[in-house]
């Protein structure tokens, strides 16, 4: 019987792969969750797009500071050495490269690094970005959190994204609640997958072709 | 003696035409001039066109703005949120034009303007539904998109502490766009919560230089 991670169970299994010293933006919803799996004598700096590096937790009850948002609008804190600017700067350091991983969730992902998470394309929505089409493009590396599949079980990993392109080839890493699997000129390849299953059922959950070269 | 200090808010927006592009500081509530906003409806401009990155929190401030159908267009990145609501229902009855542009493009578009840049090429968005219409290129092999400076008629910031020949320090995230903006627009209008005198601002730690502020004033009337 396989065992599919909890959402929890997926932040911390991509806070394992953030090392001391990197420069790390949380995207809103799940990705955030990954803070609170960052092991505490590891020193992380954590970006916020709203113009804060070396954001720390939320504030204790009755200490929130209006000024002091995330990019979700959450009251947070900064750490000791964090420090404050302007938007121009806080998109600089995505689109020049600065920062080392980003943590996006993600409607799908495609063989060859696209990512749609910014929009359903359904007639009817409201469009909204935001950061979604900087933070793609910027960082060195571009972890996705996500589900596998849909709630109607379809793959989230497809050959072609059918949703509105956020970037393009951009993504380097999927985790998804049954797998790690690495966007590589080769193709998707599979790293590890969660405990019961075997790749011949993950491959037939994914709708591209996997390859299995565990690390 | 130069004396960028406004008695009163009303006094501080009083010009603003009709049909004016007015940048609005602030990611969500947090660097807000909600003060000015009000200054703004009781005035009566209307038909402006405003550049925000979101389209109003709730019922004060940008939304209340939106809500007295003062706007006729809206450039931003993140529009759609939970508290969205008199954005929404403009939106949807066709009341209001939307040029959704994504985060950093709308920061950078205010930077360049101030900065005197005619345009500029980003890899952000190459490739997508909102790189439709706009010249691209390839540089060194990556997708750049052209994006176009944003200038404005009036930027309405809120900032700290500022003196009275327009120098400014903010307090935490409420920095946010007020420094790019205050560049990009032939007239900022910075909202204080207090106005020091001249040299008692570091001027290590100035955020934005006097140049570009015209106009300082009390966020709360006396």
């Amino acid at each position: 019987m396989m065992k599919r991670l909890t959402r929890d169970q997926m932040a911390a299994r991509v806070a394992q792969d953030i090392p001391e010293g990197a420069y790390v933006n949380l995207g809103i919803g799940l990705p955030t969750m990954v803070a609170n799996h960052l092991p505490r004598e590891r020193e992380i700096f954590l970006q916020s797009e709203n113009g804060l590096l070396g954001m720390g937790p939320a504030p204790a009850a009755g200490e929130e500071d209006e000024d002091l948002i995330n990019a979700g609008k959450q009251p947070v804190t900064l750490l000791k050495g964090g420090c404050y600017f302007h938007h121009g700067d806080s998109f600089a350091m995505m689109r020049g490269g600065h920062l080392d991983i980003c943590v996006l969730g993600a409607f799908q992902v495609a063989a060859n690094g696209d990512l749609a998470n910014w929009h359903t394309g359904a007639p009817d929505a409201i469009p909204a970005v935001g950061g979604a089409m900087d933070l793609a493009i910027g960082a060195k590396q571009v972890f996705v959190m996500m589900e596998h599949l849909t709630k109607s079980g379809e793959s989230k990993i497809v050959s072609q994204c059918t949703y509105p392109l956020t970037g393009v080839g951009c993504v380097s890493r999927i985790y998804t609640d049954l797998a790690v699997i690495d966007v590589t000129p080769e193709g998707l390849v599979a790293r590890e997958m969660v405990e019961g299953l075997g790749f011949d059922e993950l491959q037939k959950l994914t709708g591209v072709e996997l390859k299995w070269q565990p690390l | 003696m130069i004396d960028k200090v406004f008695e009163s808010l009303q006094a501080a927006v009083a010009d603003v035409p009709d049909g004016a592009t007015v940048m609005i500081g602030g990611f969500g509530n947090a660097g807000m001039p909600s003060e000015l906003i009000d200054a703004l409806i009781a005035q009566g401009a209307r038909d402006l066109t405003i550049v925000n990155n979101n389209a109003g929190n709730g019922d004060t401030g940008l939304a209340a703005l939106l809500k007295a159908k003062r706007v006729r267009k809206i450039i931003c990145s993140f529009p759609r949120q939970t508290d969205s609501w008199h954005f929404d229902a403009l939106y949807r009855a066709g009341e209001i034009e939307l040029e959704l542009t994504p985060q950093g493009n709308l920061a950078e578009r205010i930077r360049a303007a101030g900065a005197g840049i005619g345009g500029f090429f980003t890899p952000t968005g190459y490739g997508t539904l909102l790189a439709e219409g706009k010249e691209s290129r390839v540089i060194d092999g990556r997708g750049y998109v052209l994006e176009q400076p944003i200038h404005a008629d009036y930027a309405l910031i809120k900032a700290h502490r500022g003196d009275r020949w327009g120098n400014l320090v903010y307090r935490k995230t409420a920095r946010n766009f007020g420094p790019i903006m205050a560049t990009a627009a032939k007239c900022t209008i910075a909202q204080v919560s207090e106005v020091v005198a001249l040299g008692e601002l570091d001027p290590e730690a100035v955020v934005t230089p006097g140049i570009f502020v015209q106009r300082v004033v009390l966020q709360e009337n006396k």
